[in-house]
């Protein structure tokens, strides 16, 4: 079966200065892949290559269909989600205005509300807040509201920055149970970008190991977890 | 007593022109973090627009929103064809924009329709109400102003078009990602402000009568009304705009005369920002540096 999305040669750059240095790389249907790396690797970098937030060079293949260079919002519109790196959350807006935005080019209007009350089964929490100023929330909950965002939009591929960033490790637990759990119940496939190497190791099938803008290590999670030099040479564990 | 209850009605009356421009200014700056100094010569220029359809025939309530559409429009227009090339310039090439705006507006009234000044009809009976308090216009054109502000404040309330635009103004990255089309926001926030200067012009003209720099003052009084109530704040705004107007109305009758009614707005201005630079209902932003 080919890959889901598929990224051959990718450059990226913000003005003069290149951060990737033309990278392949594969994102399984229903699967997750893991990106790894040191703080500047490139990790947050490349999502933002995906959703044209970044001038690219290189090619980028969505389910047979070349997204390079497109606008962020047309990629959105193919059904990439993005959990950016801080939450991206409307701080201003109430957690029900955050949430319907998610959906905005949704127009199955009543299939949104059906799937508030599928989203609310993950996270219970959000609807104790629903009318609360999104910004008053802690922030394992706009990481939790970050997530809901990017499923309303029912992605075909769900992209993940950081989502153990700044974060006590009870709620780093607690959302990567709740990450599976939607892996397996509604096989939406995810990229996953962490600097928390074992976390990621363990929830991913596959990984790539970044270093300043280049894939160093390819291969199955599992076997990359296990390899002592990588793991020594790389991540520091 | 019977004085001063007709002042504070007239000044509602006009208070609520000053409410829809302060509205108008209000919904630019909170996109884009500039003042339109042009949004006054935009509603003449509508205006002189829906005075030219009423004297083609038209009967008034057809002209008049096909003048807002058309004001609609021309706001659009502006944003994708000058604002928008300027994207990330410095805040004084904005500010010199919006200058040249103002003044090739002016001058493009005056062009096209002449400086001499000219009567603006009334849709509202001419005849004084509720006990000679409030003329028929004062009445009229206050309910049209309300009903322009609820409307405003439904649609981004209530309609997904007007929490997307919300969105785009608070935080235009996240918006994208979303799928909304925050160039185009902005550019709807610049028609929908265009096309409330364009009520609010067709409301005060019958009043001040119409000539290229009907607006003017008008402007100034809005800003001021802008900063009472916040200037990132579209309610307070609208308060702002309502009180600028009673303020301007009672100060005009037993303080300082009609003469220097327009200082009343320069001290607002002043107060405003030296004593409480956020407004009434606004945020102070702070910022780490």
């Amino acid at each position: 079966m080919p890959a889901l999305l598929e990224a051959k040669g990718l450059h990226a750059a913000y003005g003069e200065t290149k951060v990737l240095h033309g990278i392949d790389f594969s994102v399984e249907e229903g699967g997750v892949t893991a990106l790894l790396g040191a703080n500047g690797a490139g990790k947050t970098t490349t999502l933002r290559a995906i959703c044209g937030m970044v001038r690219t060079q290189g090619e980028l293949i969505l389910g047979g269909e070349s997204i390079s260079g497109m606008a962020t919002e047309d990629v959105v519109r193919r059904g990439v989600a993005h959990v950016p790196d801080g939450r991206g959350t409307f701080m201003e807006l109430t957690v029900e205005e955050n949430m319907r935005l998610g959906a905005y080019i949704r127009r199955d209007r009543g299939a949104v509300d059906k799937d508030f009350d599928w989203l609310f089964g993950y996270f219970p929490r959000l609807k104790e807040r629903f009318r609360q100023q999104a910004g008053t929330l802690s922030g394992g909950e706009q990481q939790m509201l970050a997530i809901t965002r990017a499923l309303l939009l029912r992605p075909r591929l769900l992209l993940l920055d950081e989502p153990s960033f700044g974060l006590a490790p009870l709620i780093v637990k607690e959302i990567f149970n709740i990450l599976r759990r939607i892996r397996d119940e509604e096989k939406v496939s995810m990229l996953l970008v962490e600097q928390n190497a074992s976390l990621a190791l363990a929830f991913a099938e596959d990984a790539y190991l970044l270093e300043t803008g280049r894939i160093v290590v390819s291969g199955k999670a599992a076997d990359i977890g296990k390899d002592e030099s990588i793991r020594r040479s790389y991540l520091g564990y | 007593m019977e004085g001063l209850i007709h002042q504070i009605i007239s000044g509602i009356a006009t208070g609520g022109i000053y409410a829809s421009v302060s509205l108008a200014l209000v919904m630019i700056y909170q996109a884009t973090h500039h003042i339109n100094f042009a949004q006054g010569e935009m509603a003449t220029f509508s205006t002189y627009i829906t005075l030219t359809f009423i004297n083609m025939g038209m009967p008034y309530w057809a002209a008049f929103f096909l003048g807002v559409a058309v004001s609609f429009g021309i706001g659009v227009a502006i944003e994708r064809i000058l604002i928008r090339p300027m994207g990330n310039a410095p805040i004084l090439s904005a500010v010199g924009v919006f200058v040249g705006l103002l003044l090739v507006i002016n001058s493009l009234s005056g062009w096209f329709f002449d400086y001499t000044i000219k009567q603006f009809p009334s849709p509202f009976p001419d005849q004084a109400l509720l006990g000679g308090y409030i003329s028929g216009h004062q009445l009229g054109s206050t309910g049209v102003t309300l009903g322009v502000l609820v409307a405003v404040y439904l649609f981004f309330r209530h309609t997904s078009l007007g929490l997307a635009m919300r969105a785009a103004a608070l935080n235009p990255v996240s918006a994208r990602l979303v799928g909304v089309r925050v160039g185009w926001m902005l550019a709807l926030g610049w028609g929908l402000a265009a096309a409330i200067g364009s009520v609010a012009g067709c409301m005060v003209a019958p009043v001040v009568f119409l000539d290229p720099n009907m607006m003017a003052g008008i402007l100034l009084y809005a800003f001021a009304g802008a900063l009472l109530g916040g200037i990132d704040s579209p309610l307070g705004a609208v308060l702002g705009g309502f009180a600028v107007g009673v303020i301007e109305n009672l100060g005009g009758a037993y303080l300082v005369g009609t003469e220097l009614k327009l200082t009343m707005a320069l001290v607002i201005i002043v107060s405003v920002l030296t004593v409480r630079p956020s407004g009434l209902l606004g945020r102070t932003v702070q910022s780490r540096v």
